[in-house]
């Protein structure tokens, strides 16, 4: 066997199975990265498990007092508060809300050069193994909270068979939301020497715009409507657990979805738009 | 420039007056800052046909590593023409990519948390290649670099030993017609070098990949270049065999005699000069045109002979004169 066979692509059937396979390899080989740091995984799960009876004594204090002027929470009663709290802490790991700094180091480091010596779109490069690691989380982190919760409080279960598949749908757009969000804070590094800045802004408007610390629908209408429709946040967790506790009619859920799907469409664009300008500028320092 | 058609004259890598020019902020003052263009290439014509070994050097910021990132087409030309298996590096980068291979021996193209052979697996399906053909150029490397003890070892856990000869195996499972290699043996013991070296010289010998090798250990170039291309201050300073540079910069052998009792008389030859005596020992440099062997015989009439040696020119002496005598005139760098 000779080591010279390079060949050209072909758009063939047999090229579709190995678009298939490289999709598969590198969605698993996220998964397994993940899979390697166990006692992250444990350490992340318990605070997250932690949290949620926090986030949960609070809403109900909400729920108890707008319950004691007759009314709800913006929209939510108490059983759905705790789904929300619950299932939410256990989205945080899926969704990949902050801490990752993967491309933003490789650019500061020069590394981020041999991502652009393989024959693979760098978006998707990061992306595939970002989906792995979302699985991963949904059998590990996503699945702890939520039944601690379902143990310990009165959880609201959907009523509608639709939502769920719905919800499922949410949750993949929820993801890929946050990581064109989290390629274009990490993507700063090209610009910037230093993107600590750029990372901790993200976290912190997805952590308290994308619905995790409060419900955005407690905010006046005005602002939840121009939070939802202007920035990429509510579409990270927000979006996905109004589909779930069926804040809104089915219209409304399909809404929300298109929604998400809207954002994932402007931000994988501006992925694409920023690598190439980002390419195009690019000075590997350091040899 | 290489025209020999030793292996069969075909071009693999061309570049015709490829230029890569940096702005630099210089301050000037407490808020000004001016910009300014410096070339870190500046017009190199490079010809490589298929097959070759290239030994790319030059001293720190003479503009190797973006060079080879302007070949590769990480690095976008500020000038002048490229072309790397046919095609244009930098609009055809994704298409180029599954044809070249690329070692740099400062980063990694592996995957920190996975061993070794889940990243193999994972580049088989990045280059799609069939899964025979890439069983077949795996099991080649595991014998050749003697890959099986750390096959399953998370890279992070490697020696740097282990991790550049898991990287030369990376880089090679596609089957690239090129392979670039950017100081693949920085920071190796001599054992791990040696098994490098020897891979690449066999990989050079069959003649179906074209390689290109930065480095600064000079005994990688010796051992597995014909032909060495200089680049100092981002132009071309030699391009041609060991030979023809030692030629050029005057290198000089040496020959070391020890006589019973010092010689009355001193041979008289020309191109041979006496450099040093000490009581019977004489050393005497040789110009190129000198011969050792006219040496040699006219000291057997002059005494008796105990001892003699001949010293080869160093090519690291080369080098460094090579070094000294293109960099009078020092501007700005760039790695």
């Amino acid at each position: 066997m000779g080591f010279v066979t390079a060949t050209a692509d072909r758009l063939t059937i047999r090229n579709f199975t190995e678009t298939a396979g490289l999709f598969r390899t590198l969605g698993a080989s996220g998964f397994r990265r993940f899979s390697t740091y166990r006692q992250a995984t444990a350490a992340a799960t318990a605070t997250n498990t932690v949290f949620g009876f926090l986030r949960t004594y609070v809403m109900l204090a909400v729920a108890g007092s707008a319950a004691a002027l007759g009314g709800q929470a913006a929209g939510y009663d108490a059983p759905q508060l705790i789904t929300y709290v619950w299932v939410g802490q256990g989205l945080i790991g899926v969704v990949g809300m902050w801490g990752w700094t993967e491309l933003a180091d490789r650019i500061r480091s020069g590394d981020v050069v041999t991502d652009l010596l393989r024959p693979v779109h760098p978006v998707l490069g990061y992306l595939l193994p970002d989906l792995g690691r979302a699985a991963y989380a949904l059998l590990t982190r996503f699945v702890v909270p939520i039944v601690v919760g379902a143990l310990a409080f009165d959880m609201y279960l959907p009523r509608r068979p639709a939502t769920y598949p719905l919800f499922a749908v949410s949750v993949l757009l929820a993801v890929l939301v946050c990581f064109a969000g989290r390629f274009l804070a990490n993507a700063a590094g090209y610009w910037l020497l230093d993107t600590r800045g750029v990372l901790m802004g993200w976290a912190l408007c997805a952590g308290v715009l994308g619905g995790l610390y409060f419900p955005i629908r407690f905010l006046p209408e005005w602002a939840a409507t121009a939070l939802y429709l202007g920035t990429p946040f509510p579409s990270l967790l927000q979006v996905p657990l109004d589909v779930l506790v069926e804040r809104d009619p089915p219209i409304g859920q399909l809404g929300l979805l298109g929604l998400q799907a809207l954002w994932a469409g402007v931000l994988f664009t501006a992925c694409v738009v920023v690598q190439r300008r980002a390419e195009r500028r690019l000075v590997v320092q350091g040899g | 420039m290489n025209t020999d058609g030793r292996h069969g004259g075909v071009n693999v890598i061309e570049a015709h007056g490829l230029r890569k020019d940096f702005t630099v902020r210089v301050r000037k003052g407490l808020l000004r800052r001016e910009r300014r263009d410096v070339a870190a290439v500046d017009g190199v014509d490079l010809a490589v046909q298929r097959g070759e070994l290239l030994g790319y050097l030059g001293p720190n910021g003479a503009g190797k590593s973006t060079t080879l990132k302007m070949l590769t087409g990480v690095l976008h030309p500020s000038g002048g023409r490229v072309s790397v298996c046919g095609l244009t590096p930098v609009p055809q980068r994704i298409l180029l990519a599954r044809r070249i291979g690329v070692v740099f021996g400062q980063r990694s193209q592996l995957w920190w948390d996975l061993p070794l052979r889940d990243s193999y697996e994972l580049l088989r399906h990045i280059y799609r290649v069939p899964a025979a053909e890439h069983a077949a150029r795996l099991r080649r490397c595991r014998d050749l670099l003697e890959l099986d003890p750390f096959l399953d070892t998370p890279v992070r856990q490697l020696s740097l030993g282990q991790r550049m000869r898991g990287e030369l195996t990376a880089a090679l499972l596609h089957g690239p017609e090129v392979l670039f290699l950017d100081e693949p043996t920085i920071g190796l013991d001599v054992v791990s070098k040696q098994a490098v070296r020897g891979f690449l010289a066999e990989l050079g010998q069959t003649g179906d990949t074209t390689i290109v090798l930065t480095t600064h250990d000079l005994a990688d170039i010796e051992r597995l270049c014909r032909r060495i291309v200089v680049i100092d201050h981002g132009r071309v300073v030699h391009d041609g065999g060991i030979d023809a540079l030692h030629a050029r910069y005057g290198s000089q052998r040496r020959v070391t005699v020890d006589f019973d009792t010092a010689p009355a008389a001193l041979p008289d030859l020309p191109g041979v000069h006496l450099e040093a005596t000490t009581g019977p020992r004489l050393t005497f440099t040789l110009d190129n045109s000198a011969s050792v062997g006219t040496l040699i015989s006219t000291l057997t009439t002059l005494g008796s002979l105990r001892d003699l040696s001949v010293t080869e020119p160093e090519i690291e002496e080369v080098i460094a004169r090579l070094y000294r005598s293109e960099g009078r005139a020092p501007s700005p760098r760039f790695p």
